[in-house]
């Protein structure tokens, strides 16, 4: 049924199709109403899970992280300085191979203290084996929690999708809500190999040695590789049966563009109205979103962004000491592939508007490509 | 696409309206999106909510800078805050009063609507007679003033996303829809 809801409540509506078993969450602005309304629905049964009630993130990640080992299937939702407070068990999840899923609603990291967007949050998990999908639309995002249960249950890794403070959380828009009868054919209940079972012990999270760590750690690398055709497959089988897909990445108008912007969570969706109104005047532009970022989508950015002339990386965030952290990657992934240059912008930091204006800025500066930083262009800074 | 800025206080439910307007807008087979400035949540602080309806998919995810009309919830707020900020000229300016805006100048350039829509809402017991709840009011004006959108999906909207005092709530914004005065001289 489609219903105008909020960015927060398809994460709900998204964990409801899902049949999820145990929610675990702290709230915090922005992301608050995810937990409401998912409370709401196990309160009146609309979804048979239990809701632990917690004092902190550390400790709601830390309840999902017993649940599922318990064999349930299990969410948590944070943002900011909640997902840095869950930081260590963000790691454990991922050694103990525990296919949670988690929404985090990108906020900036205080001090000072923010509640508007960025993305230095999420980013700063970067390395830790959870896979990454940034979301642009209040459909994708209730789309790709479902999704996420389906891959983190195939390759036994935990996921996490982002999306924008504000521009996504409380934008209200149109959303086509699924049912959990129409989701459970693609996605059936959770069946864990091994799960906490007092008739059938086992050990968990036990010492390694240096005999056996190794090993594991490679294994963690090996389904995250494995994810990628995963990803891909589950994303298909999604568009089959329910008719939207979303792919690894978004390309847009590139084909025969000399200029791409690349770009990820809602400034994806304002740039292709740059990229139109550009195009009228006969520029030849693209755009491409980055929007699984945990595994990077090596093939797809090279594949897109080899044939132009020059890429200029959007980022809404920073690595301090090094560069924006997008252009980072995909300067990494095009290293030794192709000469194609590319240039690092960012803007947007702490919920800064980043409107068509802000990007045709961007873009004109790609095009003319004379005063160009090499790395850093800040688009937008007052000092 | 049609952009509408929504102004009004803490309290008074500029935001909610805002939704209104997109649900409504919605079923009459609009694309839709709206979406609050969010700054401090206090009570009785200057709010800004954001409306966009279009044909088509709506890409834009940023402020509204150049809106085509303006929903005022409390006409305080024209001292106050610069409302008329990057409207275009013809565009609607429904307001909420119970004096004749055109002694302010904006009639000259923009077309203005007033309705009383705090009397309204405490008829119908919105709020409180000190922070009357006026958005479901100024919402029936809005569809009234400007024909964008029916009132029966203006209605329908409120069933929706108002909790409480459905039917009272339905009552003003029809009351309001009837009870408008268009000021402008355009």
């Amino acid at each position: 049924m489609k219903k105008v809801i909020m960015g927060n409540h398809a994460v709900s509506y998204g964990v409801r199709a899902s049949d999820v078993r145990v929610i675990s969450a702290y709230p915090i602005t922005p992301q608050t109403q995810v937990v409401e309304l998912l409370s709401e629905m196990c309160a009146n049964g609309e979804l048979d899970a239990k809701f632990i009630a917690v004092e902190s993130e550390h400790s709601a990640l830390t309840a999902c992280v017993g649940a599922s080992a318990a064999g349930s299937r299990t969410f948590t939702a944070t943002s900011s300085q909640g997902l840095l407070l869950m930081h260590e068990i963000i790691h454990w999840a991922v050694g103990a191979r525990l296919p949670i899923v988690m929404s985090n609603v990108n906020r900036a990291v205080g001090p000072p203290w923010s509640i508007w967007t960025d993305q230095n949050d999420s980013l700063s998990q970067r390395d830790t084996g959870w896979l990454q999908i940034y979301c642009e639309s209040n459909q994708e995002v209730q789309d790709t929690i479902i999704q996420a249960f389906k891959i983190a249950e195939t390759v036994m890794l935990p996921v996490m999708i982002v999306l924008d403070a504000f521009f996504l959380s409380h934008t209200f828009e149109i959303v086509d809500i699924l049912e959990p009868e129409s989701v459970r054919p693609f996605l059936p209940p959770y069946r864990p190999a091994k799960k906490i079972d007092v008739a059938d012990p086992h050990s968990f999270g036990n010492l390694a040695s240096p005999s056996e760590y190794f090993e594991l750690r490679y294994m963690i690398e090996k389904a995250m590789e494995d994810s990628r055709e995963v990803i891909k497959r589950t994303d298909k089988e999604f568009e089959e049966r329910f008719g939207r897909g979303y792919g690894v990445v978004k390309p847009y108008r590139c084909e025969d563009a000399d200029y791409i912007l690349v770009t990820s969570g809602t400034v994806a969706s304002t740039t292709r109205a740059v990229v139109d109104a550009m195009r009228e005047e006969g520029i030849k532009i693209g755009s491409l979103k980055v929007r699984v970022f945990r595994p990077f989508p090596f093939d797809e950015v090279i594949a897109t962004l080899s044939k132009a002339k020059r890429v200029g990386v959007i980022d809404r965030n920073i690595s301090f000491g090094h560069h924006g952290i997008f252009y980072q990657e995909v300067k990494s992934a095009l290293y030794g592939r192709t000469d194609v240059p590319v240039t690092g912008f960012i803007t947007g930091l702490g919920g800064r508007d980043v409107t068509p204006p802000v990007i045709r800025t961007i873009a004109e500066k790609l095009i003319k490509g004379t005063n160009l930083e090499p790395d850093i262009n800040w688009i937008g800074v007052k000092i | 696409m049609i952009e509408i800025r929504t102004h009004g206080r803490g309290g008074q439910g500029a935001v909610i309206a805002s939704e209104i307007l997109a649900d409504a807008f919605f079923r009459e087979k609009k694309f839709v999106q709206a979406f609050p400035a969010f700054g401090v949540e206090r009570r009785g602080a200057p709010v800004v909510s954001f409306t966009r309806v279009s044909d088509g998919e709506i890409r834009e995810r940023c402020e509204i800078y150049e809106p085509d009309h303006l929903v005022v919830l409390d006409p305080v707020l024209i001292e106050t805050v610069n409302i008329t900020a990057g409207l275009k000229p013809g565009g609607w300016i429904v307001i909420n009063t119970n004096r004749d805006m055109c002694g302010s100048g904006l009639c000259e350039t923009f077309r203005v609507a007033t309705v009383d829509a705090n009397s309204i809402a405490l008829k119908y017991g919105l709020g409180s007679r000190s922070a009357p709840i006026v958005n479901t009011a100024i919402v029936g004006a809005f569809a009234g003033a400007t024909k964008l959108v029916g009132l029966p999906a203006v209605l329908e909207a409120i069933a929706e996303f108002v909790p409480v005092r459905k039917e009272n709530n339905m009552k003003a914004a029809e009351e309001a829809f009837k009870s408008l005065i268009v000021a402008s001289k355009r």
